[in-house]
């Protein structure tokens, strides 16, 4: 469960979130929507610990974060654009993200047979294409069996089979109580994992609740429409 | 903590000892010492020009190679942190994990041909070693300025361009404005405050430290005579020394901090 109650932040005299009180629930999809510049990347970078300065308090099942970095393993993340040091091999970086966590045993290495990761181990970063550099980075965002999950854009990049493969392993994590949040542009994909929406519209939360809640609310008849509806601020 | 740093030093030195820049850097050094030392054949010339390589390209190299260095590795950099990694921690992984191939690559380098050709050195090798050091500590100088100036700009040209300013303000500029500046200040007694500039140029220290070994007076720049006239050779030496290795700790410390509490 993570909690967030009166956050604020600004850039100089831009006002990125104002004021947001949340509440994500544990063990279920949560889908994070809004325009560009809603503030949708920072709300994720202070989760992280990447954006610093804040006001607010935020709490990760439980525990407030307050500067300290042993929370971050519970949580998975997998970035919209991974970036690796270019002359290490892919099992190096594997080996570095162990060693960093301490953790050698007990791994969920699922991904990595699925997308037949084991022939890449040692070819060199800077030898593999966008997709794969994506499936090593989703690999390592479940290796350690996280029971947070935080996905940005997760499936841009990837292929229609591995898109499909990782959405399937989604899926079976969050059967198995994993908290998932993820970004998303893609519309069918929201369809098909989210189980709750948070919008954000300029620092605020504008509806917080389920799909078919915000279908009903919007008096759309899709989805998408009400996305649409939503951020012409029709809402 | 020195675990952590020493796990990310291992990787970082990994990819770095690979990088086709610190083995151009390398083949770089071994072979300007190499033609030197072949075409020369008298030892305190070969170091004389060893030493303008060091003082003027290494402090060059570092930065901005530094700084191009931590804009490409940011999103590597968020990457780590995302890790139940401290920022601290992981500073110091990817600087240590920087210099110590640099250092590497300058210190064998410059010191293959020279060890090759030893006898040449015999009697120079006092000089030889404050060559050294001032190189290796220059390499620490300037690599933490690069990642301070890098922690705090976003913009990678803009960054770079700072770079090539602070190498050109303590490689060039700043002995000229120290003399512009004891020049319309000749009537007053401003010794002292020309001392306190000079402590606050790690270039200008680094060329002291050598050239004061070698006893050559107009060698030493106008703030080198300064120098030598004020503390003597033994104490002149020792306080450079000092200065230098108090520097290394300037750039490093400022940027940590900076990198600590940085919206990344």
């Amino acid at each position: 469960m993570i909690t967030i109650s009166q956050l604020h932040k600004s850039y100089d005299l831009l006002n990125v979130l104002k004021g947001i009180d949340l509440k994500i629930p544990e063990g279920k999809i949560t889908y994070i929507v809004g325009p560009n510049g809603s503030g949708k990347t920072t709300l994720i970078k202070i989760l992280l610990g990447l954006v610093k300065n804040y006001s607010g308090r935020i709490y990760v099942n439980g525990n407030e974060i307050d500067g300290e970095s042993s929370y971050r393993s519970q949580i998975g993340y997998m970035p919209q654009h991974a970036s690796f040091p270019e002359n290490l091999t892919v099992k190096h970086v594997f080996e570095l993200v162990k060693e960093l966590r301490n953790r050698y045993e007990d791994l969920d290495e699922e991904l990595i047979a699925k997308f037949y990761l084991s022939k890449e181990m040692n070819k060199r970063v800077k030898t593999l294409s966008g997709g794969t550099l994506q499936k090593v980075s989703a690999a390592l965002a479940f290796l350690f069996k996280p029971s947070i999950l935080i996905l940005d854009e997760p499936t841009a990049g990837l292929d229609p089979v591995s898109s499909s493969i990782l959405k399937d392993k989604i899926k079976t994590e969050n059967n198995a109580g994993k908290t998932i949040l993820f970004t998303s542009h893609i519309v069918s994909e929201l369809e098909d994992l989210a189980e709750n929406i948070i919008f954000l519209l300029d620092g605020n939360i504008y509806f917080n609740g389920s799909l078919d809640n915000l279908i009903v609310h919007t008096g759309e008849h899709n989805l998408e429409r009400s996305i649409a509806s939503v951020m012409l601020r029709r809402l | 903590m020195i675990r952590d740093i020493a796990k990310i030093i291992k990787y970082q030195m990994h990819d770095n000892l690979r990088s086709k820049w610190i083995i151009g850097l390398f083949l770089f050094y071994s072979a300007a010492s190499y033609w030197l030392i072949s075409f020369s054949g008298d030892s305190s010339k070969v170091l004389l020009s060893l030493l303008n390589i060091t003082i003027i390209l290494n402090p060059l190299i570092c930065i901005v190679f530094g700084t191009v260095y931590f804009y490409n590795n940011k999103n590597y950099i968020i990457f780590m942190l995302t890790q139940p990694v401290n920022r601290s921690v992981l500073f110091s992984g990817l600087y240590f994990g920087l210099i110590i191939p640099l250092t590497l690559s300058f210190l064998i380098g410059i010191g293959l041909p020279v060890i090759i050709n030893l006898n040449l050195f015999l009697d120079t090798l006092h000089i030889l070693s404050a060559l050294l050091y001032t190189g290796v500590i220059q390499i620490f100088i300037f690599t933490g300025f690069s990642f301070f100036i890098a922690a705090i700009n976003e913009d990678k040209l803009k960054g770079l361009g700072i770079s090539i300013f602070i190498w050109l303000f303590f490689g060039i500029l700043y002995d000229g404005l120290i003399l512009f500046l004891l020049q319309i200040l000749q009537d007053y007694p401003i010794e002292k405050i020309a001392l306190g500039l000079i402590l606050a140029n790690p270039v200008d220290l680094g060329r002291i430290l050598v050239i004061i070994e070698f006893d050559i007076s107009a060698l030493m720049g106008y703030t080198g005579a300064v120098f030598e006239d004020f503390f003597g050779k033994s104490l002149g030496t020792f306080i450079s020394f000092l200065s230098l290795t108090i520097w290394f700790f300037i750039p490093f410390a400022l940027s940590l901090v900076k990198f600590s509490k940085k919206d990344l």
